[in-house]
């Protein structure tokens, strides 16, 4: 297993992983307001879908990006309007959304698939472009990629050191008591769900603009719901969203990389490693974490007038 | 307690001022099977203490909930300052100065103190500074003597502390009118005169106090005007030297209230087997729950137990330990002479220990389904036929009529268990429970939240059920209570059985001293 | 009031409360159609052609209505999958996973065994299909039992797990000659019998048999009280002395049960064969389905119809105008949006 194969696996998980983390930022933002969201799947996908188009049809993709991260955060009103004003089931309305995303990404994308698009450039930091080529090109990322860390902070920073954030923390354990407050949870779940839209939308750009460069129906291949169980893994917290997404698209570098290394075993057994993985880990601290949810996690806020 | 100060409506802008800084008239509130308030007039000054008595169900919580916002009144007008004021909603009381803690603290336990103060701060910036949080946090503390970490997490916090967190909230957020909605239900007795003390401290500085409660006791010792409520009216309302205690008792309750006729056992012989023996049990409560150490206990037959402990020390724990709920780590449970420590919550039931929980219809009833249905659901196998495949409702309602009528409750057996009243719901649950000749009975706060009807005919019960050889745990916060219905008390603090005695040899005083830990120093009086 | 009087107003009650159950799901049925109809047009198909097609390729003919029998049947049995375990407040998302493992089982015995007579084998792979779909119900269920993850997310990662098993399988071991994406066709004794001159087979009436059983058992049985209990109120069932755990672990069990039996059903009955990544979100669908129902039977049986001609409809639009399958995802998730939106008549019993 040589150095270049090691770094392979790193950067490939870099590449891979900064799509499920900027989902998983966005989780994490419904989750604090007391939203489980199952739609990101079908989020994602629309998004993905617009962005290439966009990307596609003007030659630019910024644009593309821009489009995917506002097409996000739009979608995810569908999920606010059902779980917030018409207080429905979150799960169900999130699966909704999700076949929804599955259709309308099916037919935005139609027109383009196998298109070929100008992806976001990549760029490489001063010192490694003097390292030899072949090292150098693993480590030339785009610019989403040098964002996402940053961005992490900067939610972290949202939730835990700004009047906003503290009122969306208390949205997510005591709706009530946050009306007592003088704040409006309905209007501070949506804002919630704007943003992790977007969020999740920019994630999903990354995915079919800079990564995979491509449009198929499907691709996200349960992304969503990655994100839901990242953000339960890292304890609702930005911070640790980053080590666990970085751990499940290593997990998922590592079987390629056993594949190459000649390691005779299935790549679909192989495929089901970081699933299990995020199982056993989830497992293992369940003990512990129960008490570290929101406590508003998934129940319907009846409002506060009577 | 010094009443002198309460006795004439001295300082500040008062009474002298004539105006009230806030007046409710008329106010009207219906919710869909009782009228909660009925045109309801009061007057609030400044630096003055107004109590609002009643029984429980007379109307208090609603009206102040009408005042903060939270309810909106169907008729009526509120007035601040002596101009109609609309309050729509916390926003608009809190406009005014008016802030309230709750019963139910409105603390949320996964944020720190500094961020659950931060989040009612009316000018509270969009990037918080917590150094500058925390230096307002301690100034007000010192000020009133409310000493908290404000860095401390909510869940963390005692009973009593997290009260001090809620009045700090109230007065950081610049609160001039406070209403305290029976602040003084979860405290020790000396933790309720160190209460009063700030509240008089308060009051000095000018605030309005408002304190909901039902105990005479409380307003007799500290306010200046009390206001009597009575099933959603206002039966009279009077300054604190013209009231005295048969004269609200009067206001409080239109008719008389019979006395509990109660017979002690005498310091009988423990003869026989006890029905329930613990022996050195401990349990680990898991997150905001307390463990319990060390635990040695008997129930004998025909007596009633009583724990007292202020809310949090375990006793909800020990309730559940009886049952089954809750595991012993260490220790042995024998009921009825036989280990039961490890069995199930069927088997321990089957061997005649039942169980009425404090909040009926959150804990031991399912609101959807019929009161006939959560009436078998403690003797499912008792009605099951076929191995299972159908129930025999017949006898079903039969058991439960006859059940309900030899304790003389009247409930509908039809309804979905969520349409009853809280009376209802209780009485329901004690009548099942009381169904089948029960060994052991557990009450937890057999009486919270119901009004006298309801609380005289469930001590009724405990009582028959006593003297027909069952044996009782009664946990109580109402240390009347425990004293009028024990044979034998004990005192749990921190998860320890810290004193057992009689209600004859001992008062409320020493009661409350164990309660809160403090070495008894005190000679209980008379 | 008189009694006669009481009789007449309650029957002119319960006629107003059906009249009104009625209007609303008409209502319903319109802005869905035109909702999808805005979708068709924007695509540039004629919307009220296509819904002519729809519904003559469905209810206008008899084998178009077999054809909806035969779309309704598994979507009918995962909604059980899910609405059993709900009663108990259980939430099955897991019926995808339950499904491919029970499919792979069965077919594992189909391969196996497929010399053996019709009689011998259909039940062994019956049996096979319900162990394998316990058996991946099994491991969410028993973790919750243990207090350690939510079910919820269990069985959605099992659910990514369990087609790729059956890939696993199926690419290296039992793969026809010409496909590696398929097993070859199943012998005929491994199939399941056919009724009716169509294509609807056995599983249909298992799927009645099941819908009853479930009917009966929560309605008079001792244990559908007792899971009715804990669905609504799990520490007051647990105080009572309702064995909890023991429950979730058992229902959730027979969960998988059911939905195994559905990819026995699909795999034996509907294709004949195993084809890797053969659902196209069945399991999901019957989440749906329950979710809508709210785990009422009668309920469960009308959306599984309805859903079941959205779905069927959907293979002919994508036949005749070229429009991505996918697409009737949209109509779906309309349906649902509309229900879901409505909370205010639909709330029922919150099992």
């Amino acid at each position: 297993m040589s150095l270049l194969a090691i770094l392979g696996v790193i950067s490939s998980a870099i590449f891979s992983g900064t799509s499920l983390l900027y989902t998983t930022l966005g989780e994490t933002i419904h989750q604090r307001s007391g939203i489980v969201n199952l739609g990101l799947e079908g989020i994602m996908l629309i998004s993905a879908s617009a962005g290439f188009g966009i990307t596609v049809m003007t030659g630019s993709p910024y644009l593309g990006v821009l489009v995917a991260t506002i097409t996000g955060g739009l979608v995810n009103m569908i999920l606010g309007f059902l779980v917030v004003t018409r207080r429905a089931n979150q799960l169900a309305s999130g699966l909704a959304l999700m076949f929804f995303g599955f259709g309308l990404s099916a037919l935005i994308g139609k027109p383009f698939v196998g298109a070929k698009i100008n992806a976001l450039p990549r760029i490489s930091l001063p010192g490694i472009s003097n390292l030899p080529i072949l090292y150098a090109s693993l480590f030339e990322f785009d610019i989403l990629i040098y964002l996402v860390i940053p961005m992490a902070f900067l939610i972290w920073w949202l939730l835990f050191r700004t009047r906003w954030g503290l009122g969306l923390r208390a949205v997510g354990e005591n709706a009530d008591t946050a009306f007592a407050s003088g704040r409006n949870p309905f209007l501070i779940r949506y804002q919630a769900l704007f943003l992790g839209g977007m969020l999740a939308g920019l994630g999903a750009a990354h995915l079919s603009i800079a990564y995979t460069m491509n449009w198929s129906e499907y691709m996200t291949a349960g992304r969503g719901f990655i994100a839901v169980a990242l953000v339960i893994f890292s304890k609702w917290h930005p911070l640790r969203a980053i080590v666990g997404a970085l751990l499940f698209s290593g997990a998922v570098a590592f079987q390629l990389l056993l594949q190459s290394s000649g390691v005779q075993v299935s790549p679909f057994l192989l495929d089901t490693i970081p699933y299990i993985l995020t199982l056993l880990v989830l497992m293992a601290w369940g003990g512990t974490r129960r008490h570290a949810a929101p406590a508003s996690l998934g129940r319907v806020y009846q409002g506060g007038q009577q | 307690m010094d009443n002198s100060q309460a006795l004439s409506p001295t300082t500040g802008e008062s009474a002298a001022a004539a105006e009230p800084l806030v007046a409710l008239r008329g106010i009207t509130k219906t919710f869909p099977n009782v009228v909660a308030n009925d045109k309801v007039d009061l007057d609030i000054y400044n630096a003055e203490i107004h109590a609002l008595l009643g029984e429980n169900g007379a109307g208090k919580s609603t009206l102040m909930k009408i005042l903060y916002g939270f309810y909106r009144a169907d008729a009526g007008l509120i007035l601040h300052r002596g101009e109609p004021y609309a309050i729509r909603s916390p926003q608009d009381a809190r406009a005014i100065h008016i802030g309230m803690v709750f019963q139910d603290l409105n603390l949320i336990p996964a944020l720190s103190v500094a961020e659950n103060i931060a989040l009612f701060l009316p000018d509270l910036p969009a990037i918080l500074k917590a150094k500058e949080i925390a230096a307002r946090i301690s100034e007000i503390s010192k000020r009133y003597n409310l000493q908290v970490d404000p860095h401390a997490l909510v869940s963390h916090l005692s009973i009593g502390e997290q009260q001090k967190v809620e009045i700090l909230k109230l007065l950081l957020s610049d609160a001039r009118l406070l209403i305290l909605d029976e602040p003084t239900r979860v405290l020790a007795p000396h933790e309720v005169d160190a209460l009063f003390s700030v509240l008089n401290r308060l009051r000095e500085d000018g605030y309005a106090i408002i304190l909901i409660t039902h105990k005479m006791k409380e307003v007799l010792a500290c306010a200046d005007r009390i206001t009597v409520l009575r099933k959603g009216r206002v039966a009279g309302s009077l300054l604190r030297s013209e009231a005295y205690e048969n004269a609200l008792v009067e206001l409080m309750f239109a008719k008389k209230i019979p006395a509990l006729q109660v017979s002690h056992k005498a310091q009988h012989a423990q003869a026989g087997k006890p029905l329930l023996e613990l022996r050195s049990v401990g349990t680990r409560g898991e997150g905001a729950e307390t463990s319990l150490k060390d635990i040695d206990l008997q129930i004998y037959p025909g007596e009633i137990v009583g724990v007292a402990g202020v809310s949090g020390n375990g006793q909800k724990e020990l309730g559940d330990l009886v049952l089954g709920m809750t595991d012993c780590t260490s220790g042995v449970k024998l009921l009825n002479g036989e280990d039961m420590t490890h069995l199930s919550i069927q088997q321990v039931r089957k061997g005649g220990v039942v169980f009425i929980p404090e909040n009926p219809l959150a804990m031991a009833s399912v609101p959807y389904m019929s009161v006939l249905e959560n009436f078998s659901l403690t003797n499912i196998w008792r009605y099951a036929r076929h191995a299972g495949l159908s129930m025999d409702w017949q006898s079903a309602k039969i058991d439960a009529q006859s059940t309900l009528a030899n304790l003389g409750f009247d409930v509908p057996l039809y309804v979905p268990a969520k349409a009853l009243s809280g009376g209802n719901m209780q009485r329901m649950v004690i009548a099942r429970e009381m169904s089948h000749q029960p060994r052991l009975i557990v009450a937890s706060y057999l009486t919270r939240g119901l009004d006298v009807q309801s609380t005289l005919s469930a001590r009724k019960a405990l009582l028959q059920a006593r003297d027909e050889g069952a044996g009782v745990l009664l946990i109580s916060e109402d240390l009347e209570e425990l004293f009028q219905l024990s044979d034998r008390l004990i005192v749990l603090y921190q998860g320890k059985i810290v004193g057992t005695c009689t209600p004859a040899g001992t008062d409320v005083y020493e009661i409350g001293h164990l309660m809160t830990g403090s070495e008894v120093n005190y000679a209980p009086q008379g | 009031m008189p009694r006669k009087d009481k009789r007449q107003s309650q029957s002119n009650s319960l006629l107003r409360k059906a009249l009104d159950l009625v209007a609303r799901y008409a209502l319903m049925v319109l802005v869905v159609l035109l909702l999808f109809g805005l979708i068709l047009l924007i695509s540039g198909k004629d919307p009220i052609q296509s819904y002519k097609d729809i519904f003559s390729a469905t209810l206008g003919s008899s084998y178009g209505f077999s054809e909806v029998i035969v779309a309704m049947t598994p979507i009918l049995i995962t909604a059980l999958a899910v609405a059993l375990p709900s009663r108990t407040g259980l939430i099955n998302v897991g019926g995808e996973g339950q499904l491919y493992m029970g499919a792979c089982l069965a077919t594992w015995g189909a391969i196996t065994f497929g010399s053996l007579p019709a009689w011998v084998l259909l039940p062994l792979m019956l049996l096979l299909g319900t162990l394998g779909g316990a058996l991946w119900a099994f491991i969410p269920g028993y973790l919750k039992s243990l207090g350690l993850v939510n079910e919820t997310i269990t069985t959605l990662l099992l659910n990514s797990v369990a087609p790729k098993i059956v890939a696993f399988f199926v690419f290296g071991f039992w793969h026809s000659p010409m496909d590696t994406n398929k097993t070859p066709n199943f012998s005929s004794a491994a199939r399941l019998p056919t009724f009716f001159n169509s294509r609807i087979d056995l599983s249909f009436f298992f799927a009645l048999a099941l819908l009853a059983a479930f009917w009966y058992v929560m309605k008079y049985s001792r244990w559908g009280l007792e899971m009715r209990a804990i669905g609504g109120n799990p520490q007051a069932a647990k105080r009572n002395g309702i064995p909890l755990n023991r429950y979730w672990v058992i229902i959730m069990c027979i969960g998988g049960v059911i939905a195994g039996l559905a990819g026995m059903a699909q795999v034996s009955g509907y294709y004949g064969v195993l084809l890797v990544n053969f659902s196209r979100g069945l399991g999901f669908m019957g989440f749906l389905v329950s979710w809508l129902s709210f785990g009422d039977p009668l309920g469960i049986l009308v959306t599984s119809f309805v859903v079941s001609i959205i779905v069927t409809g959907g293979n002919l639009l994508q036949l005749t105008s070229g429009i991505p399958y996918a697409v009737i995802n949209i109509l779906l998730a309309f349906t649902l949006f509309v229900v879901l939106a409505r909370p205010v008549f639909f709330k029922r019993k919150e099992a």
